[in-house]
């Protein structure tokens, strides 16, 4: 048990956050893989996330990316206490909130509040959006006396863009969109400090998205939310974040400022990740080098040894299945600073530019483009 | 023309009413060319597909007008013997859930195979050889060795390709996907995308690529339509579309899509919901939705007007095409 268990090495801190209301360190989640029926054996384990260091700042949103099945959403459940880390902690304002009295992990937990993935199945189809809505407050009574609930809801509703009149209705009388208007309303019920989203805008149409997000944004500067915006679109999570984290079998292989991921990847995975984007407008994909990955993602069950990105990358050499590259500033870059000089996790970073540099694309007006960090 | 589809409307007469899915769909595609239809789920785009394909839900579904020409000859006034023999051997669709649509308990070599013992009456052994050869063009490694496994023993990615090979076994005129890579991660979707169109130029197949994503058809689609409220809104080379959309809610759509290479402030949103299909608004469905919206909009029905400027070659349903294109 211990052997399969073992908690793999991570790279230290990650890139400094001024005041990280969320500190994430070596966090691991095996699910066990057993056999027989009379004598349960552990035969080997399902990592799904497998040493994940991340932090976030108050105010600020953190993007993660990576394809299905990589532990993005299980990421997301530790956060919110709904599965326990095999190893690792989660630091709220410092705490390990494993250490947490329960009394004090109630008042975490009220701060700490998700956004499921899929409206069409994350509220409970017999509830009213009243009762759904205002579900926390029975946990957590303190938030709001039974008599002011029913307001609050209604404000609720107001504040997500939806008519308060519509207390009494049932999910299914709702679009998508709107339906993740009331996951949203429903996570921000106990006015916390912390939205981890799973997805939030995955399943909805183009136009409902945006309406989505925009709402999201707003939110965010209205109620000074920090969040934790899971995603597998590249696009959306670029639009959002201040900083993303690429995810690949159950780690984060690079991460950095928005603009340092997009504009200078160091990462071979990043890279294909952002060449792989479908991208509408025909001319600007003629300025794009695709890379095809061959192959597909391993199973977590049976991790590739060294870097876990080998079996599919381009530039593996034998060092790759030796040595397991760390989360860290590759030292080709730490002395020079610029945005190439961030967090990746192999042992050939090398800049490649994946998207074209904005300058050659028209900007709304108003908008400047956004400056690297000199350092 | 391989494939013209004429004015079809289908009609969905469900207990609480009659949805009208397709409300007057024509759109056409040779040999060798691709064509993208677009749009937002509901608009219509599968069921016109199956309509073409012939495997239409009726009842509830009921093709209540227009032609499908195949090869000239109305589809429609075929029977069912002669449809089947048309379908698989000459149009063969892909659908966008691989798992579902293949059968779970017979090994994926089996059912290739049964492509060419059903159709072509070939051996056994025969149609085994075909199968391994046909899983090699799709690129599953070590084909010969997993001609025998059974679906679930392949990746999303494998399964999606397998579901091509079944598609192309007899080489069909006309391949209809539906969605094919929506279910697939974006480093695997490249992978399909690209084998799907270097096989449909190989084979100078006529190819509809049904998707709701902008971005995926960018690279393939020679020409794109695209769908609202079961009608044809606006059809154009890809290129135009991109640079000129004639149509508002084309113009919304693309608007609304973030991009990778900029990080605004406030993302373009298309206001409202689209319409119920038991209830679809007077005039231009798109009319509650659109910011140039007028008067007209709400009573007359824009016909698919020619948009005759500057070389273009495309149609707009929109009275005011013209404002849209240059505004
Ligand atoms: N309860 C469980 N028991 C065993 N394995 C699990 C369990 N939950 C998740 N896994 C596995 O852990 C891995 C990570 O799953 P997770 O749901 O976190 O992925 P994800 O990145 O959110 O993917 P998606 O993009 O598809 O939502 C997967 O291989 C999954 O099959
Ligand atoms: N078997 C069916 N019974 C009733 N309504 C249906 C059926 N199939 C499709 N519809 C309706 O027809 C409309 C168009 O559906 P579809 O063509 O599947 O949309 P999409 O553009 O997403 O492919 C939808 O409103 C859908 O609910
Ligand atoms: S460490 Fe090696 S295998 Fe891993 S990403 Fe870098 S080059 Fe590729
Ligand atoms: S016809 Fe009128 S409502 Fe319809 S798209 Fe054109 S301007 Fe908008
Ligand atoms: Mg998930
Ligand atoms: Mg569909």
């Amino acid at each position: 048990m211990a052997e399969s268990m073992s908690v793999p090495a991570t790279g230290g801190a990650p890139t400094a956050v001024a005041e990280p209301i969320l500190q994430v360190r070596g966090l691991v989640k095996h699910y066990p893989l057993t056999q027989g029926i009379l004598f349960r054996k552990q035969v080997g384990a399902v990592k799904a996330v497998d040493g994940v260091d991340f932090d976030l700042g108050a105010g600020e949103t953190l993007g993660i990316v990576g394809e299905s099945g990589c532990g993005k959403s299980t990421v997301a459940k530790m956060l919110v206490n709904l599965e326990r880390p095999t190893a690792g902690e989660i630091r709220y304002k410092g705490e390990d909130i494993a250490k947490l009295s329960s009394r004090a992990l109630k008042a975490v937990r009220r701060n700490i509040q998700m956004v499921f993935q899929d409206p069409y199945t994350s509220l409970n189809p017999r509830m009213t959006v009243g009762d759904i809505i205002g579900e926390p407050y029975e946990i957590h009574p303190e938030v709001a006396p039974k008599g002011d609930r029913r307001k609050r809801v209604q404000d609720l509703l107001d504040v997500v863009g939806l008519n308060p009149e519509y207390i009494n209705r049932y999910p299914h009388q709702f679009s998508g969109g709107q339906r993740q208007r009331i996951g949203i309303a429903r996570g921000l019920a106990l006015r916390p400090e912390i939205i981890v989203a799973d997805e939030p805008v995955s399943a909805l149409d183009v136009s409902v998205q945006a309406q989505v997000v925009n709402l999201m944004d707003r939110l965010q500067s209205e109620f000074g939310l920090s969040y934790v915006f899971i995603a597998h679109d590249l696009s959306i999570v670029r639009h959002i974040s201040d900083r993303v984290g690429v995810m690949y079998l159950g780690r984060i292989v690079e991460t950095g400022r928005d603009a340092e991921i997009y504009d200078h990847p160091t990462h071979p995975y990043t890279q294909a990740l952002l060449s792989a984007v479908p991208v509408p407008d025909p001319e600007a994909r003629e300025h794009r080098e695709r890379i095809i990955l061959s192959g597909d993602v391993p199973s977590p069950a049976n991790i590739p040894s060294g870097c876990r990105f080998r079996t599919r990358c381009w530039k593996a050499q034998e060092r790759c299945a030796l040595e397991v590259p760390l989360l860290a500033v590759p030292a080709a870059f730490r002395y020079e600073g610029g945005p190439a000089a961030h967090p990746s996790a192999c042992h050939f970073a090398e800049e490649k530019q994946v998207v074209p540099p904005e300058e050659k694309r028209d900007l709304p007006s108003g908008e400047a483009p956004q400056e690297p960090p000199k350092s | 023309m391989l494939l013209e589809v004429r004015d079809l409307h289908v009609e969905f007469r469900t207990r609480d009413g009659v949805a009208r899915a397709v409300n007057g769909v024509s759109y056409s595609v040779d040999e060798g060319e691709t064509l993208a239809v677009l749009g937002e789920s509901g608009s219509g785009k599968s069921v016109t597909a199956q309509a073409v394909m012939g495997i239409l839900d009726t009842p509830p579904g009921k093709i209540t007008g227009g032609e499908i020409l195949f090869k000239g000859q109305d589809l429609l006034t075929f029977k069912e013997e002669e449809r089947r023999k048309v379908r698989g051997a000459q149009m063969a669709m892909i659908f966008q859930d691989a798992l579902s649509s293949l059968n779970p308990v017979l090994s994926v070599g089996a059912q290739l195979g049964e492509m060419f013992t059903v159709h072509r009456g070939m051996s056994r052994k025969d149609a085994k050889a075909k199968a391994v050869e046909l899983m090699d063009r799709v690129r599953i490694p070590a084909a010969a060795s997993r001609v025998g496994d059974y679906p679930h023993q392949f990746s999303g990615g494998m399964r999606q390709r397998i579901m091509i090979a079944m598609a192309l076994a007899l080489e069909p005129a006309l391949i209809i996907a539906d969605e094919p890579t929506t279910a697939l991660d974006v480093t695997v979707q490249a992978q399909v995308m690209d084998l799907l169109a270097e096989l449909q130029r190989e084979l100078n197949m006529g190819l509809i690529l049904i998707t709701h994503d902008l971005g995926v058809v960018a690279d393939v689609a020679d020409r794109i339509a695209v769908m609202y409220a079961g009608t044809i809104v606006e059809s154009a080379p890809v290129h135009d579309i991109y640079k000129a959309p004639a149509h508002p809610y084309t113009k919304g759509l693309l608007e609304s899509i973030p991009r990778l290479d900029q990080k605004g402030r406030e993302l373009y949103a298309i206001k409202g919901l689209p319409p119920n299909l038991m209830n679809i608004p007077s005039g231009c469905a798109f009319n509650p939705r659109c910011p140039l919206a007028r008067d007209v909009c709400r009573t007359d029905v824009p016909p698919l007007y020619e948009v005759t400027e500057a070389g273009a070659d495309g149609r707009s349903a929109c009275h005011f095409w013209r404002e849209c294109l240059h505004g």
